[in-house]
């Protein structure tokens, strides 16, 4: 019951474990460097969701406006991460831009993305 | 004035980072003195800062006037100070160097760029160094890897295909890292630094901060190319304009280390960091595999700036091995060994540079008689080299001795051994260059003619020669160096 | 024990610097005034060098501290008699060198003269840096900048061999002392704190604060495997090497300033590193002294075998290199006081014979032995000069290397080891074995008519008449032979102070 509890009960932890690793999976694995870059975003979501699941608080804490009747810190959740998160999107979308303009300079002189083609074109201009 | 001094020094290139491209797109020639200026006024800040924390102590400035912990703090200790004083210098010699490099490796529609994104990336290594919050230095750290992923593509043909190997194992670390601070945060409440210091000793049982604990070493392992997360370190450097390679392996490295140096005894307790986990050993020996692998592959490469990357790729093993000892010696020596790297680093990848501008490549087998065309490039190479090596009095062997004078206090006799298999794998590597340069009869001159008298512009030439004739005067100041700034960063409990 | 601070030492090392920078400045342009600077320093530095013997001479000690960069890592000097005995000797005989430099590279016109002058100034002011060095540390440093700083002069050739020997060079040299010595300093300031030297020996209270016998044993092993330009077997093999160098290097550099700051620095270490006493406690002389006879007799068994003369001097450069080593590790008043006799008459001795190999080769091309026959006839001042020196090394009185044989011998008695004087005996006779042949060639045999040797056929008609190399080489030469014979009946000042030395080390003071 007990291990119920902790599954059922984090399930938000373990969506972004899941992601995370489907992430980092493709950042590995894929011949793509465009599904590397799309493994690097899931990632980083990933890690963004974690953030954003710390924040909340059991008991119906709700958003961080302050309404009539409600002066308690506890009926809040914590708007900190939130902000934090919106620092680390910024981050996070100019690490993909760079990537997509490094993609751009990549295919123009290879004109594929695929890193085992790449590599044969290495190959063959080297011995040249 | 003291106080502004420590956000001015990251404000300060910021600004002018951004005012660059407005001014340079009017008139591109502006750019250049611009960026030198701001860069030498950054120098002109960290020394009112290192001078303001030896003599009245450490400083802490609020920014916006909001109290840490919830607003953001800049604090400077005497580790901060060193350091800052370090990357400004650096980042100052390089801006001179970069004018007649860059326009001879760029193409001439990238050079205001060149400067906006160098601006930045000073700034973002500036920015790890003054504050004094977490998940600020996150955000600095990712300013700087993108501004120096963004100047390593700019660099030759391969270059893409490096940053882009780049961009992947840098996030990879960056998100390490940020997961790491994430859970310091669930437990804790706070990213402070200085709060952190306070809360964290009765938490130490906690699973939570063991796990935050080894993201943050993996993560930072990554950015500091710790062998055996180095892999996408030479290629980059390799590939990327002279002027950038030089930078970057002066300064990116070195300030990974002193998050590292951070992390590990600034926000945990040295004798968490020591005791908790087997942390220390596993890096000691990681440390030392860097030192022999990172050589080993230095006298296999063919390309200068190559070899260079792969020395690199030792001397964060130095630095590394000896703050895993825990003892004063030792991390006194990865402190100063710290500055003699970057220091060393920079002026052989100028010199590397010099002769990519001269000969248009920098294949070792080809250097023959270069002493004759560039005999004070050379000189000076031969001084960087000398100091690489580790001989005395050059910088280099203050640094190693104290990082074996701590092995040794450790009772590390491996250590102590594979830094000097290392001390020698390098000298073999440098003197197999320096036996081309001088003694290799070149083919090309069979007709006997003298090569004539070539040297590099003066832009480039005085900052190699002000860093190797550094490497001496530092050599001479390390005690002094080590008795005002680094025996008080040295972490209490060693 | 008096100390004087002055600052003495600091212009004898940089009087040479200044005139690399002279030279170097000078250049090509003015090849007189280029050697005018070389003369001039090698003066001025032998003339301070002999203004401190007097002080020295009356019991005190110069020091002075240059800079302290840390603790235990202090630049600083200090002339006591066993300093000076060795500053004296390297600062006279670059006097000699230069004028036969001179002579020698202007006869072979050789090619970059200004690196081989700047190099060679350098070589000598780190060479007084070891003399007078104050402590472990600075002698660590001068060791290695000797070590850098003749790499160049080694490689000067050029040609692949050059670069081979030079290779071979460098690699045992900085290899060894960077894996070795440097460990050796380090463990020694684990053990005691200090690396400044000190005349019963800086580790000498090491046992007695908990430092363990093996412990001492590993450094002192480190110390001797480290210090490779000592040429102790089996670190011999880069000094056959280095023989590609130009003559005059071969002469001064292997003869005087690099090998025999290897002694030197051994002799420093087993006497104020270790001191006398905690080596006898330990048993290391004994050892020390065995490994040191095994040299000198193989290294003499492999000179008879060589047929290119400056390799058989080389060999014998080994071999007589080990006296000195089994002297000091005999650690008895007499051993001790002829191993450091030895340093200075073997060095008067060795010069000779290279100067006149390098006369021989400058003067008819010959560097095998076998071509030496009747050469004596030709060059008669030369071979002479070579007799002495030959003479000398094998120790036949009246020639200088008789003294040092004599006291090493009285020193084994002493100290009961009497194998030590059967090593003597035999290597005596090995040395006569490979010397007095040439001797005998050069004079006695006639001279073959090679007619492939085209270069001196023109000459060859010519039978009778003297071939001598120019008179700036055979004047040097002639003097060092003579130096050989004078310091037989006049050793007056190198044996007080050896006995200086002795006395300080051995606790009479």
């Amino acid at each position: 019951m007990d291990t119920m509890d902790f599954i059922i009960g984090k399930y938000n932890y373990w969506v972004y474990i899941v992601l995370m690793m489907i992430g980092f999976y493709a950042m590995i694995a894929k011949n793509n460097f465009a599904k590397k870059l799309v493994g690097m975003n899931i990632f980083q979501t990933a890690i963004i969701l974690f953030f954003i699941s710390t924040s909340s608080k059991t008991g119906g804490a709700t958003i961080p406006i302050i309404q009539a009747g409600m002066d308690k810190a506890h009926q809040y959740i914590n708007p900190l991460p939130h902000v934090l998160m919106l620092t680390a999107i910024v981050v996070m979308v100019s690490t993909f831009g760079v990537a997509l303009a490094v993609l751009i300079m990549i295919y123009r002189r290879y004109k594929t993305l695929e890193e085992d083609e790449i590599m044969a074109i290495l190959k063959m201009e080297k011995q040249i | 004035m003291n106080e502004q001094a420590s956000i001015l020094i990251i404000a300060i290139p910021l600004l002018v980072s951004v005012l660059n491209i407005p001014i340079g797109l009017l008139k591109r020639s502006l750019c250049y003195p611009l960026t030198v200026f701001t860069t030498l006024s950054c120098v002109y800040l960290s020394f009112v800062i290192a001078d303001t924390v030896i003599n009245t102590g450490n400083i802490s400035y609020h920014v916006g006037g909001w109290e840490p912990p919830w607003g953001i703090e800049v604090a400077i200790d005497h580790l901060n100070a060193y350091m800052l004083v370090i990357i400004s210098f650096v980042s100052f010699v390089v801006s001179i160097y970069a004018k007649n490099s860059i326009e001879k490796e760029l193409l001439p529609d990238r050079i205001i760029y060149f400067y906006t994104i160098y601006l930045l990336l000073v700034t973002g290594l500036l920015g790890i160094l003054v504050t004094g919050d977490l998940f600020n230095l996150f955000v600095f750290l990712e300013i700087a890897s993108l501004a120096g992923y963004a100047l390593v593509a700019i660099g030759e043909d391969k270059a893409p295909l490096a940053t882009f190997n780049y961009i992947i194992m840098g996030t990879i670390g960056a998100c390490f890292y940020l997961l790491g601070v994430g859970y310091l945060y669930i437990v804790t409440g706070t990213l402070n630094i200085a709060d952190l210091t306070r809360l964290l000793p009765a938490l130490y049982h906690s699973k939570v901060v063991l796990a935050a604990f080894a993201f943050f070493v993996v993560g930072v392992a990554i950015k500091i190319a710790l062998f055996p997360l180095h892999t996408w370190l030479p290629d980059a450097y390799t590939h990327a304009p002279s002027t950038v390679s030089a930078f970057v392996a002066a300064t990116m490295t070195k300030v990974g280390a002193y998050v590292m140096i951070r992390v590990m005894f600034t926000v945990f307790e040295p004798n968490f960091t020591l005791n908790a986990l087997p942390t220390t050993e596993i890096l000691g020996w990681v440390a030392s595999a860097a030192m022999i692998f990172g050589c080993i592959m230095a006298l296999a490469q063919t390309d200068l700036k190559r070899m260079l990357a792969y020395i690199l790729v030792a001397e964060v093993g130095y630095i590394v091995m000896g703050v895993s000892v825990g003892n004063r010696a030792g991390f006194t020596g990865s402190v100063l060994h710290i500055l003699n790297d970057s220091f060393m680093m920079v002026s052989l990848f100028f010199v590397a540079g010099a002769i990519m501008y001269k000969e248009g490549h920098r294949n070792i087998k080809n250097l023959s008689n270069l002493h004759k065309k560039m005999p004070v490039t050379m000189g000076c190479f031969i001084i960087a080299a000398i100091s690489m090596v580790g001989v005395p009095p050059t910088a280099g062997f203050f640094s190693k001795w104290y990082l074996i004078h701590g092995a040794i206090n450790a009772q590390k006799w491996f250590f102590v051994a594979f830094l000097l298999l290392s001390s020698l794998m390098v000298a073999a590597a440098f003197f197999r260059i320096i036996q081309n340069i001088f003694f290799q009869p070149s083919e090309s001159h069979t007709t006997h003619e003298e090569p004539v008298r070539d040297e590099v512009p003066c832009s480039m030439l005085l900052p190699i020669v002000v860093m190797s004739i550094s490497l001496l005067v530092i050599g001479f100041f390390s005690g002094q160096i080590i008795d005002s700034l680094i025996q008080h960063a040295v972490p209490k409990g060693f | 024990m008096d100390t004087i601070t002055s600052i003495t030492p600091i212009i004898v090392i940089s009087t040479s610097l200044v005139a690399t920078f002279l030279i170097f400045f000078t250049g090509e342009r003015s090849k007189n005034l280029r050697e005018t600077w070389t003369i001039l320093a090698s003066l001025i530095k032998f003339a301070f060098v002999v203004s401190m013997l007097p002080a020295v001479l009356d019991g005190k000690i110069i020091e002075f501290t240059l800079i302290s960069i840390a603790p235990g890592l202090t630049i600083a000097f200090r002339v006591d008699a066993l300093g000076i005995f060795f500053a004296i000797l390297a600062s006279f005989l670059w006097i000699v060198t230069s004028f036969y430099s001179i002579g020698y590279m202007r006869s072979m016109n050789e090619h970059a003269q200004t690196r081989y002058f700047c190099c060679f100034a350098i070589a000598l002011s780190a060479t007084m840096g070891v003399a007078m060095s104050g402590n472990m540390f600075t002698t660590f440093l001068f060791y290695e900048i000797i070590t850098l700083c003749t790499y160049p002069l080694v490689a000067h050739k050029q040609t692949p061999e050059a670069l081979q020997g030079a290779r071979r060079y460098i690699t045992y040299l900085l290899g060894t002392s960077i894996a070795f010595q440097l460990t050796a300093v380090f463990l020694t300031y684990t053990a005691a704190g200090t690396l400044d030297f000190s005349n019963q020996g800086l580790l000498n209270n090491a046992r007695e604060s908990g430092v363990s016998d093996i412990f001492l044993t590993i450094i002192f092993v480190l110390y001797m495997a480290g210090i490779a330009k000592a040429a102790i077997m089996p670190f011999h093999s880069w000094l056959p090497a280095a023989m590609v160098a130009p003559t005059p290097v071969s002469a001064l550099l292997h003869a005087v300033a690099v090998v025999k700051t290897g002694v030197f620095v051994v002799v420093k270490v087993v006497l104020h590193v270790f001191g006398v006493n905690l080596l006898t406690e330990l048993g290391l002389g004994t050892a020390l002294a065995y490994t040191a006879s095994f040299t000198i007799i193989v290294a003499s068994v492999i000179a008879l075998k060589q047929d290119n003369l400056k390799r058989r001097l080389a060999y014998s450069t080994v071999s007589q290199l080990s006296y000195v080593i089994l002297g000091v590790a005999l650690l008895t008043p007499s051993a001790i006081a002829g191993s450091i006799m030895h340093i200075v008459l073997h060095a008067f001795g060795k010069i000779t014979l290279f100067f006149t190999a390098g006369a021989i080769y400058v003067a008819a091309h010959k560097t095998e032995i076998s071509q030496l026959d009747g050469i004596g006839k030709k060059m008669p001042f030369t071979m002479a000069a070579f007799t002495l020196g030959a003479l000398s090394m094998i120790g036949i009185p009246p020639l200088g290397g008789f003294i040092s044989k004599w006291y090493i011998g009285i020193g084994s008695l002493e100290a009961n080891q009497l194998p030590i004087i059967l090593v003597l005996v035999g290597s005596t006779i090995l040395n006569a074995c490979y010397f007095l042949p040439i001797v005998y060639a050069a004079f006695f045999k006639e001279a073959k008519h090679d007619d492939n040797h085209g270069h001196g056929h023109s000459h060859s008609h010519s039978k009778h008449g003297l071939e001598e190399a120019p008179a700036i080489m055979v004047i040097p030469l002639v003097l060092t032979a003579i130096g050989a014979v004078a310091l037989f009946f006049l050793p007056s000042v190198f044996l007080d102070l050896a006995r200086m030395v002795v006395i300080s080390a051995t606790g009479g003071n």
